[in-house]
């Protein structure tokens, strides 16, 4: 087992976010977490990103080591935990080029580096072509491969997906699902969650459902994707 | 036309002093959207430091143990305080700044005030109320060029100032420290994402901040040798507009804006009594800033953060 969550609470002042969810991720697999807007899909991937504080009782473990024990910035460059967040976050003001350097700032294997870099280039050629161009100018298909370029420079032994598919055509979409699936066969986790559930549990090999900040099902993607409840509400009958 | 020369020298050395200060305010303030209102009283601590410097360095010198001219006293005295006046920075974000991080910006502001106030009642706890005068420590030479008085301690201060903010400029544009302080300056709460230690950064500007700081008292003694504990407060806020007048996060921009402040106020006295001074300069300033209220230059930012 990879990475372990168990009773994950989560509350923002008064109002539980997370009701004590668990599950977890062996290594190499690719799981989705599918839910609707509000379930708390993101808020479990800012916990295990140490980005909110967790309540008592929130036992997360990755490797057997205690992930509570380590700031933010340590589960990414010391555990290999890196996060495409919703939105995706770049930094606009700087450059491609700049976004995807700031992402090994604790890396000193510059060797290594160079490598993932030339790795980055070959999944996503169309972020090579605009290296010197500040990241606020991409369209948002090329910003979406550069948000996930730049949490495959910071770490990656378990990638955290938050909505790739956000705002993205279906063609480019499958695009950024198939640089994904890539990534993964050489060796990089995935947990992915997504409100877009035929495309999440497609891509996944497992998936959890959650709903109102528990966790309501649980199995293979082809089970999930022909259980009925799933299909009335998030398959779209 | 030599009288105008003439305020325009004067007027590089009163700018360099803003300048030097303000970019310390605006490095804080885009990284962290923190107003620290003690930079002011940082640079006064920063000269004091200075003068404990020099004063142990020349009785050094003159107890013949080391030999040193005095030129170097001078660049040792700029280098220690700087070095030490760091750790004062870092220990006012520390004590003062981290445990609000999450606080609304009006409580760490107000902090600020508190930490400035402190500041400067210690320091004179410390030191009693009398005015301390700064050693001299290089002869002041005049040179007349055309009819326009230049003096050696001009030039240096000048120099000096410049010199000091072009560095951080490449430091901000070409380091990857820099990277992420820009980076912090447009989405703070993404860049823990990156694997950056937000702690270490903040520290590490509070430090640059406040070593530059120090660096202007101590040239600010070299021109005027009195020191006294409230030294920095109106120094403080006139930096503090320069910053905001620069753009946020910008080094040139502050840079370019402590100069014309100095500026400003020079050439209205050169015009009008020097008691209206303030007066028309923050006027004109203020102008200034009704048609470019973001400043002349400066980061933009994700709309994301709280402002």
């Amino acid at each position: 087992m990879l990475l372990s969550v168990e009773n994950l609470r989560v509350s923002y002042d008064k109002i539980k976010a997370l009701h004590g969810i668990s599950f977890q991720i062996d290594e190499g697999e690719i799981v989705c977490i599918i839910g609707a807007n509000g379930a708390g899909k993101s808020t479990t991937l800012r916990a295990i990103s140490r980005l909110v504080p967790v309540e008592a009782g929130t036992k997360m473990t990755y490797l057997g080591r205690d992930l509570l024990t380590y700031p933010a910035d340590k589960v990414v460059s010391e555990l290999g935990i890196s996060h495409v967040p919703e939105g995706r976050r770049l930094f606009d003001n700087l450059t491609v080029m700049e976004n995807l350097r700031l992402a090994t700032f604790a890396r000193r294997d510059r060797r290594a580096i160079a490598q993932d870099l030339d790795r980055v280039f070959s999944i996503f050629p169309r972020v090579k072509e605009r290296l010197n161009q500040k990241a606020g100018t991409l369209s948002g298909g090329e910003q979406q491969m550069l948000a996930v370029g730049r949490a495959f420079m910071s770490g990656r032994k378990i990638m955290l997906l938050d909505e790739p598919s956000m705002g993205l055509a279906p063609l480019l979409m499958m695009s950024v699902f198939d640089s994904l699936k890539e990534i993964n066969q050489e060796g990089t986790t995935i947990l992915l969650v997504e409100q877009n559930a035929r495309m999440a549990l497609q891509f996944a090999g497992r998936g959890y459902v959650l709903e109102n900040g528990r966790l309501v099902l649980e199995g293979g993607s082809e089970a999930l994707l022909a259980n009925p409840q799933v299909k009335r509400a998030y398959l779209g009958g | 036309m030599t009288f105008f020369f003439q305020n325009l020298v004067n007027a590089l050395q009163w700018g360099s002093f803003y300048a030097l200060v303000a970019v310390g305010y605006s490095m804080v303030y885009s990284i962290l959207m923190l107003f620290n209102f003690a930079h002011g009283d940082i640079f006064m601590v920063g000269a004091y430091i200075g003068f404990g410097v020099s004063t142990a360095l020349i009785a050094l010198a003159s107890s013949g143990a080391v030999v040193m001219p005095n030129w170097l006293i001078l660049v040792l005295t700029i280098l220690f305080s700087m070095f030490l006046t760091s750790f004062v920075g870092m220990i006012v974000e520390r004590v003062g700044y981290r445990p609000l991080r999450d606080a609304p910006r009006a409580s760490a502001a107000i902090t600020g005030l508190m930490i400035g106030i402190i500041l400067q009642t210690s320091t004179l706890a410390l030191l009693g109320a009398r005015r301390i005068s700064f050693p001299s420590l290089i002869e002041t030479t005049t040179y007349n060029v055309g009819g326009v008085f230049v003096t050696n301690k001009k030039i240096m201060i000048v120099l000096v100032s410049l010199l000091l903010a072009l560095a951080l400029h490449q430091f901000v544009r070409r380091t990857k420290w820099g990277m992420a302080m820009r980076a912090m300056a447009f989405d703070y709460a993404t860049v823990p994402l990156m694997g950056v230690p937000l702690n270490t950064m903040v520290a590490v500007t509070f430090a640059i901040g406040s070593a530059l700081a120090a660096a202007a008292g101590i040239l600010f003694g070299v021109a005027y040798p009195v020191l006294d504990p409230y030294m920095g407060i109106l120094i403080g806020w006139k930096a503090f507009v320069a910053a905001i007048l620069g753009g946020r996060g910008s080094v040139m921009g502050a840079t370019l804006a402590g100069f014309l402040l100095g500026f400003t106020e020079i050439f209205v006295v050169m015009i009008f009594p020097s008691t209206l001074r303030d007066l028309i300069a923050y006027s004109i300033i203020l102008l200034i800033l009704t048609f470019r209220p973001h400043g002349f230059f400066g980061e933009p930012y994700s709309a994301r953060l709280r402002l």
